[in-house]
């Protein structure tokens, strides 16, 4: 277990490592000069020059590299190239907004996403199957930037139920989680129909399986067999999948933070991309891997956790 | 003789829907298993053993239907009786011990766990419960069983794991235990040592058995009774010694003769018989056995012979038979209540 841990860790630095340089390199690929196009036409070259070096660009790319992975492991991320301040703070001060958005997302697509899944296998082609079956297609092939575009117009600009923009007032939780509320619904729509898809397949599965029918030849409550026997296993491919699930909901966060003008990890790297910041753009994006690597992380633990058969060939 | 069979089945009928079409896995099938008697069931595969004993308890599959019939255990039918009372006759009157281990046992729960929970209904600490499955796993023949409770089925071995089916079922202390053929899916050494289990606990054990099995020695010497199904229906019935003996049905006559030392030897699968097991998507039109049968004659391909029994509950299918048997007339009709209602199956 010890060294299945630390050789998922070691897995998860080297896949940080290949994303941020992959990014170094798109900043050589993608055309124009950062600095001129920061300062601007009127700009001299001895400005230029300065900004250059601020930014850290005039070495070579290797340089770079080893720089910000030597700073990064001691919690360094470099300097904002407009505030100056350190990149960290920054990005500390954006992500709870985006953990929470995403973790209320995913929160509500769990709680309504698996026991509905769990409900359609065992009442397979009822009514309320086909219905949930339909609807959960339907919400899966809606991409969640158009969800959550809609729920403002609908909730917050038309019905005026929830507030539009923002995060709601600093120190307020009850207003902070008033704004939440329609964000996270939005991106996480999609997720209540893919895991009760997922469950559902995954239930009726082991529903079929030889242990289950022992479970029953012994005259257990349907309950006992469902929770204890069936579930514990149908879980174990969501616990997965939902590891890799972050990821597409930590972007799509990002849209419903740009659509209801939330801080965030997505606005901050929406707005300093576009401006050229390149310190503060790389560090959001290694954080942001870094915690799609930590989740995917403790989804495949968690795995190992419920399963005695995936713990024992650790 | 049905009020003294702790399981009675009448005319029962089971077809599966598949995408290919109907099969036809159990034609008007009669089995007694009176109390305190070993009922042994022999077949080939796909003759429709597991379908008949899964019946029993209700447990088939959801494609599986029952066209009609009746499964009566402890004087109720089970086939017609609330999903609730279907519960709580599971597991209190008869369990069941299926073929695979490696499957039949919850993965992810430790077997102490599954041992515990299906003492559910006995109200005593749960401390209790524990000690009395490490009781009957030693009994079984688990080693260091206190310990081995908080193991998973794939900590232990294909026969480990059947030794723990086995410790379950006897744990309910069922009056009817089934077994569908529990050392198949073994290798030779293990399925040696289950036998001699098997053995062992039918001296213990005060409940009536119902053994599926390929093994026609093991049936010799376990069974009072024997059953023998073709292409799912009984091709002959009765005592161990009269179908050993004197085999009626040109079915048993054949499986018999290809097993020289008969009853002695334990064999371990089922001795092979030339031709092919019928197609069960299609009713057959005549005696399901005939294109194998070396004393087919005319009338076989076109009538299907019924199942004739003498006073002593010896019976064949065949048309040859009531040349043979007693002139005496069975006690019971092999055919009759299979024309009841169609049972719808409930999903439990
Ligand atoms: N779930 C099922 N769906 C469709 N056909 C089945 C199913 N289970 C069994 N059968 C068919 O029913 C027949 C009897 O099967 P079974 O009772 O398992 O035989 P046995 O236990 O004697 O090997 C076989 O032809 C088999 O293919
Ligand atoms: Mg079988």
């Amino acid at each position: 277990m010890l060294y299945y841990s630390l050789q998922r860790v070691a897995l998860a630095v080297a896949i940080c490592m290949v994303a941020m340089t992959i990014l170094f390199s798109l900043v050589y690929v993608i055309p124009g000069d950062p600095a001129s196009l920061a300062l601007g036409p009127r700009a001299t070259a001895e400005m230029k020059e300065a900004l250059r070096v601020r930014m850290g660009l005039d070495q070579p790319l290797a340089m770079q590299l080893y720089n910000f992975f030597a700073n990064a492991v001691t919690g360094n991320l470099g300097y904002d190239v407009w505030t100056r301040r350190p990149v960290t703070t920054i990005i500390m001060e954006a992500l709870p907004y985006t953990l929470a958005l995403a973790g209320a997302g995913l929160g509500w697509a769990i709680l309504i996403g698996i026991p509905l899944g769990c409900y359609s296998a065992i009442n397979r082609n009822s009514l309320m199957d086909k219905i949930t079956g339909i609807i959960s297609v339907g919400t899966i092939s809606m991409p969640s930037f158009l969800v959550a575009v809609y729920c403002l117009l609908l909730f917050a600009v038309h019905l005026k139920w929830f507030p539009a923009i923002g995060a709601g007032e600093r120190g307020d939780l009850a207003d902070q989680l008033w704004h939440l509320v329609l964000p996270a619904f939005a991106i996480g729509l999609g997720w209540v129909g893919y895991l009760a898809r997922l469950v559902r397949a995954s239930m009726l599965e082991v529903l079929g399986e030889s242990h289950v029918r022992t479970a029953r030849a012994f005259g257990l409550p349907e309950a006992m067999v469902i929770r204890r026997y069936a579930l514990r296993l149908a879980i174990l491919p969501t616990v997965t999948l939902l590891g890799i699930a972050v990821g597409g909901l930590l972007s799509g966060a990002v849209f419903a933070e740009l659509v209801f003008n939330r801080p965030g990890i997505g606005l901050l790297v929406y707005n300093e991309a576009a401006r050229r910041n390149y310190p503060t753009v790389m560090g959001t994006v290694l954080v942001t891997v870094g915690v799609f690597v930590i989740c995917q992380l403790v989804a495949d633990l968690l795995v190992a956790l419920l399963d005695p058969r995936v713990r024992r060939s650790l | 003789m049905s009020a003294g069979a702790v399981l009675d089945i009448r005319g029962l009928g089971v077809d599966f829907l598949t995408p290919r079409g109907r099969v036809h896995a159990l034609r008007d099938v009669s089995l007694q298993v009176p109390r305190g008697s070993v009922v042994g069931v022999v077949g080939e595969s796909g003759s429709g053993k597991s379908t008949l004993i899964l019946a029993a308890l209700r447990l088939l599959p959801a494609n599986a239907l029952i066209l009609g019939g009746e499964v009566v255990l402890d004087g109720e039918d089970v086939l017609r009786m609330s999903p609730a009372a279907l519960r709580d006759l599971r597991g209190r009157k008869a369990t069941m011990v299926f073929q695979d281990p490696s499957t039949s046992l919850n993965p992810v729960l430790t077997i102490g766990r599954q041992m515990i929970d299906i003492q559910y209904r006995d109200r005593v600490p749960t401390a209790r419960k524990r000690d009395r499955a490490a009781t009957m796993l030693r009994k079984v023949g688990i080693p260091d069983p206190a310990t081995r409770l908080d193991n998973y089925p794939h900590e232990f071995s294909g026969g480990m794991r059947q030794r723990i089916a086995i410790a379950m079922a006897l744990l309910c202390n069922p009056d009817l235990l089934i077994a569908d053929e529990p050392t198949t899916a073994l290798d030779v050494t293990m399925e040696a040592q289950i036998i001699h289990l098997l053995r062992q606990l039918k001296s213990e054990f005060h409940g009536s058995i119902l053994f599926v099995s390929h093994n026609l020695g093991l049936i010799a010497e376990l069974c009072d009774r024997v059953v023998i199904l073709y292409a799912g229906a009984v091709a002959e019935e009765g005592s161990v010694h009269d179908l050993f003996h004197r085999p009626r049905h040109p079915y048993t006559q054949a499986l018999l003769e290809c097993d020289p030392a008969r009853l002695a030897k334990v064999s371990r699968e089922l001795p092979t018989i030339p031709g092919d097991v019928p197609d069960l998507l299609a009713a057959p039109v005549g005696c399901a056995f005939a294109p194998r049968c070396p004393k087919v004659f005319e009338r076989c391909r076109r009538e299907a012979p019924r199942l004739v029994a003498d006073g002593d509950g010896h019976g064949a299918a065949c048309h040859l038979v009531p040349a043979i048997a007693s002139s005496r007339v069975g006690p019971r009709p092999s055919t009759g209540s299979g024309r009841g209602p169609p049972v719808e199956p409930v999903e439990t």
